[in-house]
């Protein structure tokens, strides 16, 4: 076999609305020792139907076989994995920093500027900031904070990835047309 | 249609596995399902509950039940250790396929979660290992998930469900209107054949030179055996089976040219290799089928005919995937391929099958002298049913002398424990077997290890009276973990010897008939003696204690690489 190189993918996921699924996803995952890098789960625009976002660096033979071993499972309804270019997607980070150092610090409205950030909460202990973007957008974020305000980055937090894909074939509706 | 007004939830599981045609239930009582047996002693003229003597003999008896009529195996256990004692013929049914149902008391909802006593948690152990694994929380809900477990377990490819049923559940009232189930929107278990593939899979058929085609349990799963046939007379392929696919074909078929990998036919794995294309049908490429893949069948263009999506390019590259039920692609692939002779092909084989029958099989199953060995019991006792009965083994080297050596002629012949590899399965699927096709002789393959792991289960033979032939192949060794440390491991034999029990003693105190065999001269008249009537039988043979199964394909190596009793083989 030939080696091949890992890739971040993104697999979506739709399901029916029952316990337990995550645990079915995610030891699929577990059996062939790949971790995983992000996870949103929501509900989707469909009623009862569930979206899971899930990225994972791996090789395109291995994501291939994850992704065939999920649809398998009963209530899996479709699942199928894209790589970036075949994406929009987006993560959002929120930063909790204390007050007093936001204060001291002369060129806030630069930085603001600069990383489009918004601020969700002010008061005189911490104020909240929101950025959303790509990972190395909020990482740089993060970056910056940390050399700036140092130990008063007092929290700093990222969600898993949301996508959607840039085809033109709606894979989830065509399954469920074909299905009804 | 079943319609009942309020009735408990354990009188509508009952009814409803009376509704779906069930009569037979392997079982152990416990406290969290007490309801249900209660329930059962109202239902005893309707439902035949076997009574094992540990959940593990249930299931694994449920297993053999499924495998040889191809009926859904239904298996009661309570909850905790009850299910707990189930994962191992769970884990058994998903590797091999199995259509199974097990219900598992659970303790009432109020106390999910709380660590009550014999609460564990069935569902996430046993989700990674079934098709579907669902809680039953309140009684209304019982006939929806029944009748998805039932169309789950059976469907497509089959595979065990499980189904945690609360007690609350199962002494609640409810209505209940039982319909069965033929349609999940999220599920698709048998894909539509497609014409292309079917073309393109012709078009190679069609220009190969050396076809070869491997024979796996979907083809008697799907009940292709017929359209199998048809479909390699026409082409002129040989063909070989999987552990599995065994009896698919009858063992004396021109075309059947035996078994495939790690213990199988020389010739099979030495053609693999020189195969132009291979037409792979209802099997999944098993390492132990395979060897090393990057030297496995590199030249042939692969065609993989499966119900399972997730199988196609799983282990192997694969030229044209065929997916669907084999039975209807076999049938439409056989209209679409030309007929064919491949008269030199075939007889190719000849050579390395002289090979076999001179360096392994001959001195295997027809010794003069020396001990009785393993493959010339299995020989005898097949001669003696005529080909004709169902063989169940254990796991190792009894396992292959008999799936080398024992002949069929009727399918769903075999019922081994193949993917997972159980030991400790031959008894009670066996009994299973036997219950299952009562009409049929079921010789069981032992070795003295195994049958210690499950022997418990005598009591149920003895109780239920189970016309199972037992017959244990006593080398006082685990043999097949010998065989490895001999060959792989310079000989040091790490805890493999074994202080037996006189078995037969043990046969007696179940008042179960027995005898035991060391000298070559005994063997038929003690064969005979087992199978003149049809009660139970423990026949226990002390056989070559350093009994090796050849030919060999080592773990890791080459299909090709194989190793005879006189080294390593010569491949031209």
């Amino acid at each position: 076999m030939p080696t091949q190189q890992s890739t971040l993918y993104t697999i979506t996921v739709f399901s029916e609305n029952t316990v337990g699924l995550l645990n079915q996803i995610t030891v699929i995952f577990t059996r062939r020792g790949i971790n995983i890098e992000t996870l949103s789960v929501s509900p989707s625009a469909l009623e009862g139907i569930h979206k899971f976002t899930i990225t994972v660096f791996c090789t395109k033979d291995m994501v291939e076989k994850i992704v065939q071993q999920i649809d398998k499972r009963i209530d899996i309804i479709k699942a199928y994995y894209n790589t970036d270019d075949e994406l929009v997607f987006q993560e959002i980070a929120m930063y909790k920093i204390a007050s007093d150092k936001l204060l001291q610090y002369g060129n806030i409205e630069e930085l603001i500027r600069r990383y489009n950030i918004r601020i969700l909460d002010i008061n005189e202990t911490f104020a909240v900031l929101e950025k959303t973007g790509h990972y190395a957008e909020t990482q740089g974020l993060f970056n910056d904070l940390q050399e700036i305000f140092g130990v008063s980055v007092l929290q700093f937090i990222r969600s898993g990835r949301i996508a959607i894909t840039k085809s033109k074939v709606e894979r989830l509706n065509d399954m469920l047309k074909s299905r009804n | 249609m079943l319609q009942k007004t309020q009735i408990t939830g354990s009188e509508a599981l009952l009814r409803i596995l009376i509704e779906e045609g069930v009569d037979t239930i392997f079982g152990y009582p416990g406290g969290q399902i007490i309801p249900v047996f209660d329930t059962l002693y109202d239902f005893k003229d309707q439902l035949n509950h076997i009574l094992t003597r540990h959940e593990q003999g249930a299931v694994h008896a449920a297993q053999g039940y499924a495998r040889v009529s191809g009926k859904v195996g239904v298996c009661f256990a309570t909850s905790g250790p009850g299910a707990t004692n189930v994962i191992t013929g769970i884990g058994d049914a998903m590797l091999d396929s199995t259509p199974l149902i097990v219900i598992a008391g659970q303790v009432g909802t109020n106390l999910l979660g709380t660590d009550a006593f014999q609460e564990i948690d069935v569902v996430g152990i046993t989700q990674p290992i079934t098709k579907w694994a669902y809680q039953i929380r309140r009684a209304e809900d019982i006939a929806w998930a029944l009748a998805r477990a039932f169309y789950i377990a059976r469907s497509g490819r089959p595979g065990p469900v499980v189904l945690d049923f609360t007690k609350n559940a199962q002494v609640q009232k409810t209505d209940i209107t039982y319909e069965a189930c033929d349609f999940i929107r999220s599920y698709i278990p048998v894909p539509k054949i497609s014409a292309e593939q079917i073309d393109a899979a012709a078009a190679l058929i069609n220009a190969a030179k050396k076809p070869l085609a491997l024979v796996g349990q979907g083809v008697i799963l799907s009940g292709a055996e017929e359209e199998l046939k048809a479909f390699l007379e026409k082409a002129d392929i040989p063909a070989g089976n999987t552990l599995l696919g065994l009896s698919a074909l009858p063992s004396d078929y021109r075309l059947n040219k035996g078994f495939l990998g790690m213990h199988g036919n020389i010739a099979l794995n030495v053609k693999t290799n020189e195969a132009d294309v291979i037409v792979a049908i209802g099997m999944r490429f098993d390492d132990r089928v395979t060897g090393d893949l990057s030297r496995y069948a590199r030249q042939a263009k692969i065609i993989h005919i499966d119900i399972d999506p997730s199988e196609i390019g799983k282990n192997v590259p694969v030229a044209v995937p065929v997916l669907g039920d084999a039975k209807e692609a076999l049938a439409i692939l056989t209209l679409k391929v030309n007929n064919a002779e491949h008269a030199e092909w075939i007889s190719s084989f000849d050579k390395y099958a002289d090979i076999e029958f001179e360096q392994v099989i001959n001195k295997e199953i027809y010794p003069k002298t020396g001990a009785i060995t393993m493959g010339e019991v299995v020989r005898r006792v097949s001669e003696a049913t005529e080909h004709k009965a169902v063989l169940v083994t254990d796991v190792g080297q009894n396992q292959m002398m008999a799936s080398r050596y024992f002949k069929f002629s009727q399918t769903r012949s075999v019922i081994t424990s193949g993917g997972l590899g159980t030991m400790g399965f031959g008894i009670p699927a066996g009994m299973g077997a036997k219950i299952g096709a009562p009409e049929r002789t079921v010789c069981l393959f032992c070795g003295d290890g195994g049958f210690q792991m499950t022997m418990q289960e005598l009591g149920t033979i003895m109780q239920e009276n189970i016309g199972l032939k037992m017959i244990v192949m006593n080398n006082q060794y685990l043999g097949m973990v010998r065989q490895w440390q001999e060959l792989f491991y310079d000989e040091r034999y790490s805890f493999t010897d074994m202080v037996n029990p006189h078995f037969t003693m043990i046969a007696k105190a179940y008042g179960i008939g027995t005898s035991e065999v060391s000298k070559r001269e005994d063997l038929d008249t003690a064969i005979a003696d087992m199978l003149k009537d049809d009660k139970p039988y423990l026949l226990v043979v002390n056989v070559e204690q350093k009994g090796l199964v050849y030919p060999m394909v080592p773990a890791g190596a080459g299909v090709t690489d194989i190793i005879t009793p006189q080294g390593k083989l010569q491949v031209q």
